[in-house]
């Protein structure tokens, strides 16, 4: 008998037989994302799925083939009210009535296959698939801060912190191992070593100590196509950096001709038009990291992308002077990616190869199309900085 | 688990005291008190303890814990058809729900006892369960677990191709005696093969003695053939089939059986699915309202069983469907509303105020638990007043729209709609064909088309898995659109020719 109703909380107890083949399922869940990772990446319909800690995965192909009748299978008996042709919603159509109970396998064509896997276990797929190293981290742990939390009690303390319920529960129990309570009169009265009071515990909370800087030339040679690989590249970005660091904050700064920072919705979203300064958007992350991430305490990653076309080769050579003087120090790692777009010269990405032929801080990659961002991903972690 | 404390031990007793008032006939009953987790955890393996390993059952309680901590469902009982039967209570359910649960698997219990369709279930699954499960894990141990999880999957994906009335069936068979079988050769041996001729005297020059000789001939050629012809009639046992004909190892051919032994074991839960939920409903809504449940207790018990009978539009509850049909017998065999005299009557007044006193419902609900299942008992007693009164529906998809939406409230049309559903337990209808298909050593096997298609990704993949466990080409003939087609693993690519005709049995 199932019964839709409330559930009390979870509670940790650990079974042994049934964990087996919980964890080998959940190895093949890995295994099939493993396999068709670069679909999921290319397809990038992952990030609409994505919940606060998890995604959830289609997965078809982890049932079990039967001989099984297809055809028309949204349809079938119900009861109720109502005249032919009205809506009954989206109740789940059952078809073979007796097909849930009994063998546990018997049922699972009926629920959706959908797996959900933790944004840390995505990562881990990740890292594992593209062979990433894991990241040294630089600044301290000093940068943990603490943060008291009022969840436990003790049997002192001020009067302000008194907790009526805890210490009107200890009085009811006093009362009645000692016979006093009468349940025609329910009058409790707390006596002094009844009473309960509120008090903290210290969490240490870990400070983030790092952040990605994202910028993106949205200018009118970027087109949607263009913005969709930005996209997917720098969710996947995000999720391995968040598994390496313990907190991480972004940034996001958009440029065409001027640059400024933005957040993250309106960084996906902008589409403007006019010309390629790609200096403004290096100066302002400049500013941005000397104003709030100073590279002494800080793991600064940027990752720049563009269609590569600059509006002059003087403003290039300023790009090139702030990345050799200020950015690249400031960076663990600055990664520029090029998007191929049909309006675009690709040049700018000539540039500043032949400025930087092989310093270790840079990464350079183009991305032609979906297919590709697999391995500009793999170009742009390999480093493990 | 723990055996349960001394306060539900007081109530099992009471509880008991009351079905036995009622004259249930069960099985010796053992509850286990376990908390949610060992709860989803033996729910997902089907009931039992112990299972061999397979990451399905995983799935299964990845599933089931998900629902119960996100408050989706809760798995609030759990009985197995065993003797001593056994259930399992849900640590810190309320005491009304136990009671609730408790006379619930009473009633379970009952039904296994009694119904035809499990009298032939081993009651000793428990021990035969963990048995198995230590075979297989002695095989991973020695042959890796990846080697022998692949031949479970393999062996799951054609779980489904049994023969429910093997079990039924006398194996022997009755023989014929040895006169009957010459006389039936001889008999055969003349008519076969010879023309028809409408006058007499022209017989010699239709059928001429060569002609006769030649006829013969082939008719015993034929004859000879297919009596090699593996298997002679089609098999619907399809399992049964590769244990005995395919060239598996003996390790794979315990494994394979393992699976059969447990399909079979599972089979009569899906055959009797209604008849058993309403059965155990009816019991324990009886035993609740008229004895166990105090004042104090009813807006609980309330509660709880209007979320175990609540029918959503697009759902049908087995609970209530079989629950309110076993009343509605109940109270037409009280009444007498049965028999030809009740049937031919269509005076609708002289209907509504029909009570003969008989008062056989008692009697008649118990005969039907023990003789039905699922198919008989609908097709019998799902009636146009109860269709009516319960105010079935059937409803379809709306292709424009895309919304579920009611079709219509036709009685004939639902009933059929519903035992459709039920026919071969929603499962298409497999049988071996030829065992030594074009002379190669092919597998065929037919579908015999009931009006739907098989759904043909799945078809294509359990092929695969079938030619893994024959070892040679396999193929199934069906119908797609209306036209004979077979579909066939080579063990490189998937085909599809045209055929002359379709599979009959």
């Amino acid at each position: 008998m199932r019964c839709r109703g409330k559930a009390p909380p979870c509670r940790p107890i650990m079974i042994s037989r049934i964990d087996k083949d919980h964890s080998r399922f959940r190895e093949i869940v890995r295994g099939k994302i493993r396999k068709n990772l670069r679909k999921y990446i290319s397809r990038g319909d992952l990030m609409s799925r994505k919940g606060k800690e998890t995604v959830s995965i289609p997965m078809p192909s982890i049932d079990i083939p039967r001989f099984s009748l297809g055809g028309n299978q949204r349809s079938g008996v119900g009861q109720g009210d109502g005249e032919p042709g009205d809506p009954i919603g989206q109740g789940q159509p059952q078809d073979a009535a007796g097909s849930g109970q009994g063998q546990a396998g018997q049922g699972e064509g009926e629920k959706s296959l959908e797996v959900e896997v933790t944004l840390d276990e995505l990562a881990a797929i990740l890292g594992e698939e593209l062979g990433l190293p894991r990241i040294e981290p630089k600044g301290t742990d000093s940068l943990d801060t603490k943060k008291d939390r009022y969840i436990s009690l003790r049997s002192s303390g001020p009067e302000s912190l008194r907790s009526f319920k805890a210490t009107f529960k200890r009085a009811l129990r006093r009362q009645i191992a000692s016979g006093t309570y009468e349940s025609g009169r329910p009058i409790i009265v707390p006596v002094r070593e009844d009473k309960r009071y509120r008090s903290w515990r210290t969490d240490p909370k870990p400070q983030s100590n790092a952040v990605i800087i994202y910028m993106m030339d949205v200018s009118g040679s970027m087109g949607d196509e263009q913005k969709e690989i930005v996209r997917i590249e720098s969710f996947w970005i995000d999720t391995w950096l968040r598994s390496q660091y313990n907190g991480l904050e972004s940034r996001y700064i958009i440029h065409d001709a001027t640059a400024r920072v933005v957040e993250r919705d309106v960084f996906f979203r902008t589409r403007e038009s006019g010309g390629t300064m790609i200096s403004s958007a290096y100066k302002v992350c400049a500013e941005l990291i000397e104003r709030e991430f100073p590279s002494s305490g800080w793991n600064v990653y940027a990752f720049h992308f563009s269609d590569g076309d600059n509006w002059s080769v003087d403003d290039t050579a300023t790009c090139i002077k702030l990345l050799r003087d200020t950015l690249l120090p400031a960076c663990n790692q600055f990664g520029y990616g090029q998007v191929e777009s049909p309006y675009g010269s690709g040049q700018f990405i000539k540039d500043i190869r032949a400025a930087f032929p092989s310093h270790q801080k840079l990464v350079t990659s183009e991305v032609t199309g979906k297919d590709d961002i697999m391995d500009s991903i793999r170009e742009f972690l390999k480093g493990g900085r | 688990m723990a055996p349960i404390p001394e306060y539900l031990r007081d109530l099992q007793a009471e509880i008991q005291g009351y079905a036995d008032g009622f004259g249930l006939e069960y099985f010796p009953q053992v509850f286990e008190l376990v908390d949610y987790r060992q709860m989803c955890e033996i729910a997902s393996y089907g009931g039992f303890p112990v299972r061999y390993p397979h990451w399905r059952f995983g799935m299964e309680y990845d599933h089931m814990i998900k629902s119960h901590t996100y408050g989706l469902s809760k798995v609030y009982e759990l009985v197995i058809n065993t003797d001593p039967c056994y259930a399992y209570l849900l640590e810190g359910n309320s005491q009304v729900d136990q009671k609730l649960v408790m006379s619930h698997v009473y009633g379970h219990n009952d039904f296994f006892r009694n119904n035809y369709y499990f009298s032939r279930t081993n009651r000793r699954m428990i021990d035969v369960m963990a048995n198995n499960a230590v075979r297989v894990r002695r095989y991973m141990d020695r042959r890796g677990v990846t080697t022998v999880e692949n031949l479970i999957d393999t062996c799951l994906s054609i779980d489904n191709l049994i023969d429910p009335w093997t079990v039924f069936r006398d194996s022997t068979g009755p023989k014929k005696s040895d006169s009957e079988t010459e006389a039936e050769e001889n008999s055969e041996d003349d008519r076969v093969g010879r023309l028809q001729s409408v006058r007499g005297y022209l017989e010699d020059y239709v059928n001429p003695p060569e002609f006769i000789a030649r006829q013969r001939q082939k008719n015993k050629e034929r004859k000879e053939a297919s009596k090699r012809k593996i298997p002679q009639q089609p098999e619907r046992d399809v399992l049964g089939f590769l244990l005995q004909h395919a060239p598996l190892d003996a390790w794979e051919a315990d494994v394979l059986g393992i699976i059969r032994e447990e399909a079979y074991y599972f089979l009569p839960q899906i055959q009797t699915k209604i008849m058993n939920e309403g059965w155990a409903s009816y019991w324990h809504s009886k035993i609740m309202t008229e004895k166990a449940v105090t004042a104090a207790e009813i807006i609980d018990y309330a509660d709880v069983v209007s979320s175990v009978f609540s029918s959503a539009p697009g759902h049908l509850n087995p609970y209530k469907l079989g629950v309110e049909l076993f009343r509605d017998l109940e109270r037409r065999w009280n009444m007498g509303q049965f028999g030809a005299e009740w049937d031919r009557c269509d005076n609708l007044q002289m209907r509504s105020q029909w009570d003969k006193k008989v008062g056989l419902g008692r009697q008649k609900i118990l005969e039907v638990r023990r003789l039905y299942n699922d198919v008989t008992f609908i097709d019998e007693f799902f009636t146009l007043d109860f269709c009516r009164d319960q105010k079935y529906f059937t409803f379809a998809e709306n292709r424009r729209s895309g919304r579920l939406e009611i079709e219509t409230r036709e009685f004939e049309k639902i009933k059929t709609k519903l035992l459709t559903q039920l026919t071969n337990f929603g499962q298409p209808f497999i049988y071996v064909v030829d065992a030594n298909y074009l002379n190669r050593g092919e597998l065929l096997l037919g579908h015999r088309h009931e009006g739907v298609d098989l759904r043909l990704d799945y078809a294509r993949d359990t092929l695969r898995n079938l030619e893994r466990i024959w070892r040679r080409p396999t193929s199934i003939l069906t119908l797609i659109d209306e036209k004979p087609k077979r579909i066939r693993f080579d063990g490189s690519e998937v085909t599809i020719s045209d055929e002359t005709e379709a599979f009959r049995v």
